[in-house]
């Protein structure tokens, strides 16, 4: 099925031959859309390499004995030897191999922070400062090369085995989907539960088309299917199915929920109109895709000028997407300077590009209404820098009489998001801390009640992709244990906060 | 995918559907909704369930058609059809406990939702009076619904078509006026009924829950379009209620929340006029 590719032509190295290895040359830049094209649509930005790029990217790496990347990736993808295949001209082999570490790698290719991972740590940053192997950019390379071709699905491995075991799944974001998938390989059955009507998670309701087109999330969640997961949409455990029933049918629960529940002000003003949460405003915009009203039936208020409080991936987003929606202007607020945001580099740097300000050092106290109770402009504060705080980061303290006005027409709030209560509400004897994210033991992912695991956002708070496909790759082989074991012995966490 | 069983005009654009949704039939309590998208890229729309079977496994809706998805549902979909995304119990069930006597409002549309909370009061050994109004006695419906789990109802109409002349406000100020000890107030309706009840029955100290119905997205706590001041905190009605004190409701807050996207449903209404043949 697969139509030969001609490696000596792209720049390879035939499978067989020695490769010599080019490190000294400069790191292929990814060609991206016109800053000023992108922002009058929602396609993708960064538009992927063509094989040769791919080719003349991956025969810059070393293939090193003891790889520092390998180490640095919180699933250890085999980076030398995904990069090899690619300079072999199998691209579809590639990925494959990424596969056995990674179930999600066009996603995490295009997504993964990985400027502080993988590529952080290669060698060549030692030679050749700044010009890493471009890692994330070849993992997205083979996986949309080998999503093209299958479809997603047909060329998943075999199961041969089946045991006896059922797991429940709750949540089908990256961390539900990853646990799903290597149980299933296993041989155990899977049942995956999703609240909302399409899976996965803040990849489909949360990150922007622009940054990761939905198709390929639908594509990785058919290849997570085809290995025999059963998925249920449309089904919020805690209220269409009850806890109870879950807890009585399955030999083990992993709980993905995420963490969902929208951070608010809490300042005066909050609840006029025109004020969004981030889940609303993106959720609003992609997974109901608002940006394509009234083709598609969902509203959003389109913005003049735009305000964002708040400086995480989140925040970056929504400014983004602001601005193709046609604000004229639209503004980050953030109380921290540019070296606390927590925002990734390259979504900073693409903002700007395309005419987002920043404003540091600066937090809203008040929103203010016109006569019909829509915002009209927000009331902030200047702050400066004081000591370190808990977060290692120095924390903001107000300025007095410094306040003053932002006109505005529409501000969305994105300073973070929590877990969501149902779940813990609804299991007894489940141990949380800050009320609702969920305490498990660190190495075997077992929450304070036998049976029921947990992963991802809803362990940690919100944090990354990668690190929930991290802690469900690694609780799937503790609840593998588990099911295995006759005696089904219990770990739970030692629980010392106070909750 | 979730197929329409039954379907019925129960007065003009008010129709009834009943749906298959065996899991959602087994665990709806009184009070709840559910979220509903026409189609894959429909808005999810939030509708109170009026009635579910377990047995059967299926619930039962009413809505009004007054706009967009509700005039598309009315129409394109007929019995058989199946309706893309359905997604609850939503919501806390309404507070049912041994009250005494209890006055249930229903205004219009929400008739419907007083159904299962008169049903549920009821076998709670409540006595329960019902008050059921409508603009006129054309648009009028389950009344022998209301009436078989009530032990005494009241209708009014607008016109005066039928029953009592006058809001349900009236009918509930008569009750008060002829000395009836009312232990709770349950209402039911358009937000300006439901303040008006409230307000009414603020000065008689008379417990009064509403069942409020903001604008909402996935209806789980997740989006906070539905938030709303109650007693001086920002609640999320979708997952803290839909049902709240009416005393504590900031009702000019719910009045602003309810008109957000007024010019957005006039757009997309005569966007699709020629489409779908919207009126
Ligand atoms: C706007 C935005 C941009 C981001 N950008 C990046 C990025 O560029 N790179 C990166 O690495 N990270 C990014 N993140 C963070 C990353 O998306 C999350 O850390 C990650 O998705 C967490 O995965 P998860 O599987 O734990 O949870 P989620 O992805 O949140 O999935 C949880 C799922 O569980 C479902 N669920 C919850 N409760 C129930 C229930 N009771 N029953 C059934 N289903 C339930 C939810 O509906 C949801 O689908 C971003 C986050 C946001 C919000
Ligand atoms: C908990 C709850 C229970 C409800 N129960 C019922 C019911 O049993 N029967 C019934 O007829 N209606 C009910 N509603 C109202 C119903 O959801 C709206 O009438 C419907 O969403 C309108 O959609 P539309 O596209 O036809 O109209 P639009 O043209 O979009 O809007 C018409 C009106 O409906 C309101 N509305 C629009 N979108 C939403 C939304 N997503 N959520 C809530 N309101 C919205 C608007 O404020 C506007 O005034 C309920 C609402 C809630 C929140
Ligand atoms: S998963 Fe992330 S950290 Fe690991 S190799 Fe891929 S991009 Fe790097
Ligand atoms: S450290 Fe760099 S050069 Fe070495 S294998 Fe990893 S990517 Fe290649
Ligand atoms: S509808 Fe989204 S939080 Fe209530």
């Amino acid at each position: 099925m697969q139509e030969k590719i001609d490696i000596v032509k792209l720049g390879g190295v035939e499978e067989g031959k020695p490769k010599k290895p080019r490190p000294k040359l400069p790191r292929k830049e990814i060609a991206c859309q016109d800053p000023k094209e992108r922002i009058k649509n929602f396609n993708e930005v960064a538009l992927g390499y063509t094989p040769e790029e791919a080719v003349y990217e991956a025969m810059r790496c070393l293939e090193c004995q003891r790889p520092r990347c390998v180490v640095a990736c919180p699933v250890h993808i085999d980076i030398p030897t995904f990069v090899g295949l690619i300079a072999r001209g199998k691209f579809a082999e590639a990925a494959k191999d990424i596969r056995k570490y990674n179930s999600l790698p066009a996603v995490c290719g295009r997504v993964c922070p990985q400027e502080n991972l993988c590529e952080a740590a290669c060698i060549l940053n030692d030679t050749n400062p700044g010009n890493p192997i471009a890692i994330g950019r070849l993992e997205r390379f083979s996986a949309d090369y080998l999503l093209s071709k299958e479809n997603g699905s047909a060329e998943a491995p075999k199961i041969t085995h089946k045991t006896p075991y059922k797991v429940a799944i709750i949540g089908s974001g990256p961390s539900g989907l990853t646990c799903a998938a290597k149980l299933a390989q296993m041989g155990h059955t899977v049942h995956l539960f999703e609240a909302l009507h399409k899976a996965g998670g803040v990849m489909m309701y949360g990150i922007p088309e622009f940054r990761l087109p939905k198709e390929i999330v639908q594509k990785e969640i058919n290849y997570v299917k085809s290995l025999g997961v059963k998925v249920e949409t449309n089904c919020i455990v805690g209220k269409t199915i009850p806890m109870d029933e879950i807890m009585n049918e399955y030999d083990a629960v992993y709980i993905g929920s995420g963490a969902g529940f929208p951070n608010m002000m809490k300042i005066p003003g909050e609840n006029l109109g025109g004020i969004y949460s981030a889940n609303e405003f993106l959720t609003r915009v992609n997974l109901m895709r608002a940006y394509d009203f009234p083709k598609t039936a969902t509203p959003i208020r389109k913005p003049k000028r735009g305000v964002v409080v708040g400086a995480g991936f989140t925040a970056f987003d929504v400014v983004r997407i602001m601005l193709r929606l046609g604000a004229e202007h639209a503004e980050i607020v953030y109380r921290r300077t540019r070296k606390e945001m927590p925002g990734r580099g390259e979504e900073i740097e693409h903002s700007e590009e395309e005419g987002a300000i920043i404003r540091e050092l600066t937090n809203p106290v008040r929103f203010i209404g016109d006569e019909n109770g829509f915002v009209k402009a927000v009331e902030v504060q200047k702050m400066e820098l004081g000591e370190p705080d808990s977060s290692g980061r120095r924390k903001p303290i107000p300025v007095p009489n410094s306040n003053f006005i932002i006109e505005t027409d529409l501000v969305v709030i994105a300073i973070g998001q929590t877990p969501n209560v149902l779940i813990p509400s609804n299991l007894k004897g489940l141990s949380t801390r800050w009320g609702s994210v969920i305490n498990v033991n660190r190495e075997t992912y077992m929450t304070t009640v036998p049976k029921v695991f947990a992963g991802g956002d809803a362990i940690t708070g919100a944090a990354t992709v990668i690190l929930a496909i991290r802690a469900a790759t690694e609780a799937s082989r503790a609840i593998d244990t588990f099911l295995r074991d006759p005696q089904r012995k219990w770990y739970p966490p030692e629980v010392s906060e106070k909750k | 995918m979730f197929e329409i069983v039954s379907k019925k005009t129960l007065a003009e654009n008010v129709v009834e559907m009943t749906i298959k949704a065996p899991r959602i039939a087994k665990t709806h309590k009184a009070g709840q909704f559910l979220i509903l998208m026409n189609y894959e890229h429909s808005e999810r729309i939030p509708l109170t369930i009026a009635d579910s079977d377990k047995e059967k496994g299926e619930i039962t809706i009413v809505f009004l058609v007054v706009g967009f998805s509700t005039k598309e549902l009315a129409e394109k979909f007929n019995v058989g059809d199946e309706i893309f995304s359905v997604v609850g119990p939503l919501g806390t069930p309404t507070h049912i406990e041994k009250f005494g006597r209890v006055v249930v409002i229903g205004g219009g549309l929400g008739v419907a939702p007083i159904y299962p909370i008169c049903k549920s009061l009821k076998e709670a050994g409540n006595e329960v009076i019902s008050i059921i109004g409508f603009r006129s006695k054309e648009l009028m419906f389950w009344k022998e619904k209301i009436e078989s789990a009530s032990s005494k109802i009241i209708v009014t109409t607008d016109d005066g078509s039928y029953g009592m002349k006058g809001f349900v406000t009236h009918a509930l100020e008569k009750l008060h006026n002829e000395g009836e000890k009312i232990d709770r107030v349950i209402a039911i309706g358009p937000p300006i009924m439901m303040k008006n009840v409230a307000k009414m029955t603020e000065p008689w100290n008379i417990p009064t829950w509403v069942s409020l119905n903001t604008i909402m997205v996935d209806g789980t706590g997740m989006c906070g379009g539905c938030r709303l001041e109650i007693g001086g905190e920002t609640k999320f009605v979708c997952v803290d209620g839909p049902d709240f004190d009416g005393h504590k409701v900031n009702w000019e807050e719910m009045e602003i929340r309810m008109k957000v996207y007024k010019i957005e449903e006039e757009k997309i209404k005569q966007e699709h006029q020629c489409k779908i043949g919207l009126k």
